[in-house]
């Protein structure tokens, strides 16, 4: 598949983003530092930003809003309806912390909850394509829902480093979470390197009663949308290596800064440690998405 | 809407597409393009249609493959690969994944006949459906920004200001070797059910759980290249009369 930098910026951009939103519900910061408040205005500009780049992509952004109406059947929809939906208890608890420096747990709660249903809507829209084969299972949501939790927590941990508050909750949950992320991952991309495939070009012509079937002429010269959008192959040649560099600079890098920062308690040393293991985490994430996209085979290749 | 019709359609109307008859012409892709550019909704643009990097949306393809048998030859006079010509639009399928998947309800499944559409003026250009569909069916109007699709004619097929001749697909009709036909798939009786009955006509990755509507028949059997074809070889053996006298006649100048 080919993997546009809208939607990559998008779900890295968004899950960061309620991922922090979801520890700031969790009270796991101190709501009277500045450095607090400061995280829930960057968390919603996250989101925010996310979901902008993610109509980018769109051939007619302006009709945007129809893609609230069909929640029943579409998990797009979903995600939309869930996305507005968050903002309501994202905002008041922004609005707690921000104007009268208070943690409400109810409003916290309930928004983290909705933050990660929010989250998982957007991996069931990858799970849900049985013709992307090896988007089609349930470990594709939770990896989602891990990537978000750990970036929220990594970025927990540099807002509580900033604050000058203790950083041994969010960096510690934030090891372990990590490690469970990339766990995930790491099965997930054994499962997609693996898989057999569940169609062939025999199924896909039904020819397989005559022989093995091969290409002979495409339909067309130059490329299309189909195989513009379906045929990307650029990163089958390297994704053994980039997917080692994403588990060491969005696993093992933050990981040893995260117990740098906490070994380190407040002070300048924390704050750049957490404050650099969120950059790196963010760039193994940027690299996990994009293999997520470039390494994805469309059972619709079988004709080409 | 985009669920699904709840109940079987009355009518499934769709394609039968005869393998074995195809040659490969691509006139059905031309009169295809040539109907839809100008019917129903935008028209399907092309992307640099005079340079090097031409490229354009259609509705239909044909791609070609070559089957080669357990054993045998790919190239050469006596290969035993054959050539399979093979023509691809919607196959307007009972479980469509490109209906549910669409956020907006622009992509439906007609309930009183199965045709599958896009509403255009709901349609946001997101291309989810185009990923939902393992067939390649559906290709984003670069121009337009909406998803274009097989309409199977359907402002053909009930359009009453035509011929009754030409109330079938365009592809349908300008097929010069009758390789597609049109009909209603959900009534036993019809002429493209009893062929598909007849000729064990056949999905396309059933695997994939769609149930498309539109079936193909298969190439017959075809007998090996050696035994239908005559040995050409330069002798005269068997030659009768005035023939046999001059090839002795020639033999001894």
């Amino acid at each position: 598949m080919h993997p546009a930098p809208s939607i990559i910026i998008f779900t890295t951009l968004s899950g960061l983003g309620y991922g922090l939103a979801a520890m700031l519900g969790l009270g796991l910061l101190d709501p009277s530092a500045v450095a607090t408040k400061t995280a829930h205005v960057l968390a919603l500009a996250m989101i925010s930003g996310g979901l902008l780049a993610s109509t980018l992509h769109l051939g007619n952004p302006q009709r945007a809003w129809r893609a609230l109406s069909q929640w029943r059947s579409s998990w797009l929809s979903r995600e939309g309806v869930m996305a507005l939906a968050t903002f309501v208890p994202l905002a008041l608890s922004a609005w707690f912390a921000v104007i009268d420096g208070r943690y409400v747990p109810a409003v916290g709660v309930v928004g983290a909850m909705m933050c990660a249903v929010t989250v998982y809507c957007t991996g069931m829209i990858y799970a849900s394509l049985r013709s992307i084969q090896g988007w089609n299972t349930q470990a594709t949501p939770l990896c989602y829902l891990l990537f978000a939790a750990a970036g929220g927590l990594v970025l927990a941990t540099a807002f509580a480093a900033i604050a000058g508050s203790s950083t041994v909750v969010p960096a510690t949950l934030g090891i372990v979470v990590v490690i469970a992320a990339w766990c995930a991952k790491h099965v997930w991309w054994i499962r997609l390197r693996t898989l057999s495939p569940l169609s062939t070009p025999e199924t896909a012509t039904g020819l397989s009663g005559i022989g093995r079937v091969r290409l002979f002429e495409r339909p067309h010269i130059n490329d299309n949308y189909l195989t513009r959008e379906m045929g990307f192959k650029v990163a089958r040649k390297h994704a053994l290596k980039l997917s080692k560099l994403a588990m060491i600079s969005g696993g093992a890098v933050p990981i040893l800064l995260l117990v740098v920062a906490m070994l380190s308690g407040a002070g300048a040393v924390a704050v750049t440690a957490s404050v650099l293991a969120v950059a790196f985490y963010a760039l193994g994430v940027v690299t996990e998405r994009w293999l997520f996209f470039a390494e994805a085979k469309h059972a619709v290749m079988n004709y080409y | 809407m985009t669920s699904l019709p709840s109940l079987p359609t009355p009518k499934k109307l769709g394609l039968v597409i005869d393998l074995d008859v195809c040659v490969g012409c691509h006139a059905c892709v031309i009169s295809c393009k040539e109907w839809n550019t100008g019917g129903y909704g935008a028209a399907l643009s092309d992307q640099k249609p005079y340079g090097a990097d031409v490229s354009g949306t259609f509705l239909n393809r044909i791609h070609t493959f070559e089957v080669v048998p357990e054993g045998g030859q790919v190239i050469g006079e006596a290969g035993e690969a054959r050539i399979v010509h093979f023509p691809k639009s919607c196959l307007h399928c009972e479980d469509a994944p490109c209906v549910t998947v669409c956020p907006t309800g622009a992509s439906y499944k007609r309930a009183e006949d199965g045709i599958v559409l896009v509403d255009e003026s709901k349609c946001i250009g997101c291309g989810l459906c185009a990923w939902s569909c393992a067939y390649g069916a559906r290709e984003m109007d670069l121009a337009a920004g909406v998803m274009k699709k097989c309409t199977l004619c359907v402002d053909r097929v009930y359009n009453e200001t035509l011929k009754e001749v030409d109330r079938i697909p365009s592809c349908v009709r300008t097929c010069p070797v009758n390789a597609r036909h049109f009909g209603d798939l959900g009534d036993p009786t019809s002429d493209v059910s009893r062929m598909v009955a007849e000729r064990g006509g056949f999905d396309l990755m059933p695997e994939q759980g769609t149930r498309p509507t539109n079936k193909y028949l298969p190439p017959r059997p075809r007998k090996p290249l050696a035994a239908s074809a005559a040995v050409l070889a330069e002798n005269t053996d068997g030659a009768k009369g005035f023939f046999a006298w001059l090839d002795g006649m020639l033999d001894r100048i």
